[in-house]
């Protein structure tokens, strides 16, 4: 334990090999905000094929080949591989892996997290399964092509898949070891005083977020364990018996069910919808309590219901499978806690718009951030519940509409939250400011073009038009009249693309010429802004803070100053 | 500054940060084992009647009531290494531990026997759904024995000159690992039955 106190570490030890929390949720971040470059680059790739039928991709189009077309394996790989990307590599390594590794310790008063050298493992767990599953671009099979969900029969018999499988258990392993952290931190390092109802409200959207990833994703483990044991072992659990192949029976026991892969699959995926979104509510929360001014509104209320919410994610899975012909009795069921699981959601989302009420707001770019992402959440929730019934679902299920209700949901939802979590916590992590200029410069384009990237969608999907096609649907007389917003949309995300720069451009910017501030630049009242800009070390606090008071004590009438830090003693 | 409750109970939990840190990894291990056992459940239901236990016939129950028997000797023998050393025996914990490695051994053995039986009499995991999934969970089973016995053998011997400097929490990593081992265990008692005998 005595390197816990020694500060002369040598380089490696200090960036790489660190077991602070601080480095390894850096190091989380700067992987997860690579790979999701990487992911959107898949998709801007994709859109032009979108767009532009069969005429060739240009910058890169050397890459598929000499006439630069986009063939159609190589548009499913792009699809399968975005979806992974954006989901297991980018958006839960920074929602979870950044932000839960920074802030958590920080905001509970602990000196760092309960397990240093599991955090690390966790890191390099999943910095293992993004090399292997980008390396499966360069195989000679290629990258797995049957979506991100992987149904079989397709996946055990289509190439590429191996690898995307291999990746996965590292990907799960990471986020068991981080989930077991996690849950431990916040249970056993709270700093004295820091009750639980007195714990900020992302540290609660954390810990449920950590409980879904613990429980939910080990049924995902033992499913990819199932479909390596078909493709290498040549087993039949997912393979029913007679199962023609181009034409030919495959030469398998058989006796599977490739339903069996569906239940497994969204019994982890559902909650993993959850996963990606609580860390974002919990960093709205914080930036909506503080530019606000007020406390945040019902904040125990919000706490049962991001409770209630972790509980019933893991009974809604099947609203996935209305059109398996699993049977009325089951649809009915998971319809039933479908829109039972969509009331906790509306508590949190309606919390916040009340936050608002009265406030004297103050419009930063955090702020920008975390207001768009209450309407932005709100149109993807609300898209869902259509999708959550069977009836409307057995029309809707695998059109845009879907991409669109999700993405929702994920893009400017998820990714807003995390953008405002960046500029609101980045003077915490380097001493200064991000440039407002250039937020304002992201944040208006990104919220324009996300739009219309998305919005379209629902357009062409309450037309019917089919989710998976390479040519968009062309062939299709039903998609005629709707194709015409492919270009309007490819457009629209290729200038959300270049809306990115500003940002980019303001992460580096920033560490040299952003305005330097001290502990405390927001007047926050949570324990992260006791600590030094950057914490300490190792150890964060000079001293390990008290805690007095709830979370949000701002605008108190009668006091001096318009907030109270947690760590200021009542009197008498 | 380090980092607290290591060691020592923090009061209003009960727990030292490892004991939560096991019940919660065996929790998720509950969750692997579970979806595999459903995927069990799933393929039998699917399977036309009576199939799964015609191919169940073709294991060696002796041989499995066995490796029940020395994988439960083994759990008395954890518990008997930690008892050990709350009386402060270090001699007996050693004597302990060793048993403990060497029934794990066993089981191995006997499992690794089995195996070749199996294959000799060209049955595979791809031979039907049965032995599909009777591979996948022995198999994984198998992996979590190999992955406790790494972990006993290190306390062992290399890991053991901790009891000279912090005895305490030597005490503690014994108990942990032990509640990891009673888990490995009772997979093995719910396996047994619905592989062996139904």
């Amino acid at each position: 334990m005595s390197s816990y106190t020694h500060h002369d570490e040598p380089f490696y030890r200090k960036y790489i090999w660190s077991t602070d929390h601080k480095i390894i949720g850096l190091q989380y971040g700067f992987t997860a905000l690579f790979f999701l470059l990487v992911g959107f680059t898949l998709m801007m790739i994709m859109r032009w094929q979108l767009a532009y039928p069969e005429s060739p991709v240009p910058l890169v189009g050397s890459i598929f080949g000499e006439d630069g077309i986009l063939l159609p394996e190589i548009y499913n790989s792009l699809g399968a591989m975005h979806g992974t990307i954006m989901i297991f590599l980018g958006i839960v390594p920074l929602a979870v892996g950044a932000f839960g590794n920074y802030i958590v310790p920080l905001q509970i008063g602990a000196p760092d997290m309960a397990f240093p050298k599991l955090n690390a493992a966790s890191y390099w767990s999943y910095l293992v399964g993004g090399i292997v599953m980008m390396s499966s671009f360069f195989t000679a099979e290629g990258a797995a092509r049957s979506g991100w969900t992987s149904y079989p029969p397709l996946a055990v018999i289509e190439v590429g898949q191996t690898l995307w499988l291999i990746g996965m258990i590292f990907l799960i392993t990471s986020s068991l070891l981080g989930s077991i952290n996690f849950i431990t931190t916040i249970v056993q390092l709270r700093a004295p005083g820091l009750s639980w109802m007195r714990l900020p409200f992302f540290v609660w959207a954390q810990l449920v977020t950590a409980f879904l990833l613990l429980l939910a994703f080990p049924p995902l483990e033992s499913a990819a364990v199932l479909q390596l044991m078909d493709r290498v072992a040549g087993t039949s659990f997912f393979l029913p018996s007679g199962l023609v192949v181009s034409g030919e029976i495959l030469d398998v026991s058989g006796g599977g069910s490739p339903l069996l892969w569906q239940h497994l699959f969204w019994f982890l995926a559902h909650p993993e919808v959850y996963v990606l979104i609580l860390p974002a509510m919990g960093i709205v929360s914080e930036v909506i309590a503080n530019n606000t001014r007020k406390p945040l509104w019902g904040y125990k209320s919000l706490v049962f219901a991001v409770v209630f919410l972790g509980f019933m994610s893991f009974i809604v899975w099947a609203h996935h499978m209305f059109i398996t012909g699993m049977g009325t009795a089951m649809s009915d069921f998971f319809q039933t806690t479908t829109m039972i699981i969509s009331i906790p959601s509306i508590i949190i989302l309606s919390a916040f718009f009340i936050s608002l009420w009265g406030a004297s707001i103050r419009f930063n770019t955090p702020m920008l951030f975390a207001l768009a992402f209450l309407p932005m959440f709100g149109i993807g929730g609300l898209t869902g519940l259509p999708l959550g019934l069977a009836a409307a679902d057995i029309y809707l299920h695998d059109t845009y509409y879907v991409i669109g209700h999700f993405h929702y949901v994920v893009a400017p939802g998820t990714i807003f939250g995390l953008f405002a979590g960046i500029y609101y916590w980045y003077p915490k992590i380097t001493g200064r400011k991000m440039s407002e200029t250039m937020g304002k410069l992201h944040f208006w384009p990104s919220l324009i073009f996300m739009n219309g990237v998305f919005m379209p969608m629902f357009i062409q999907g309450l037309a019917g038009v089919s989710r998976r096609l390479w040519d968009g649907g062309l062939e299709y007389a039903h998609a005629s009249g709707v194709l015409h917003w492919n270009e309007f949309m490819s457009i629209s995300a290729w200038l959300l693309g270049l809306a990115q720069i500003p940002f980019i451009f303001n992460i580096f910017y920033s560490l040299k010429f952003g305005e330097k501030v001290g502990k405390n630049p927001w007047d926050s009242t949570t324990l992260e802004w006791t600590a030094p800009s950057p914490p300490l070390p190792h150890v964060n606090f000079e001293k390990i803070p008290e805690v007095h008071r709830e979370a949000y004590e701002y605008s108190v009438p009668g006091r001096k100053r318009d907030f109270t830090p947690q760590t200021v003693p009542k009197k008498g | 500054m380090d980092i607290p409750y290591t060691v020592e109970e923090r009061s209003d939990t009960g727990l030292f940060n490892a004991k939560l840190g096991i019940w919660l990894f065996l929790a998720s291990e509950v969750m692997l084992f579970g979806g595999l056992f459903s995927a069990y459940i799933f393929l039998r239901f699917g399977a036309p009647d009576g199939a799964f236990h015609e191919w169940g016939q073709e294991l060696n129950i002796p041989l499995a009531t066995l490796n029940t028997l020395i994988l439960i000797s083994s759990s008395v023998t954890m518990v008997m290494s930690w008892a050990s050393l709350k009386l402060q025996d270090i001699k007996k914990y050693k004597l302990y531990m060793g048993l403990t490695l060497l029934c794990a051994l066993g089981f191995l053995v006997i499992k690794y026997l089995e195996y070749t039986a199996k294959f000799d009499h060209h049955i595979f995991p791809s031979t039907n759904t049965f032995f599909a999934i009777y591979f996948t969970l022995t198999g994984l089973h198998g992996l979590h024995i190999i992955g406790g016995m790494i972990v006993l053998f290190y306390l062992w011997i290399p890991g053991r000159k901790m009891w000279l400097s912090n005895s305490e929490q030597f005490t503690n990593r014994v108990e942990i690992v032990g509640l990891y081992w009673h888990f490995v265990d009772l997979v093995w008692i719910f396996l047994f039955p619905i592989l062996y005998l139904l």
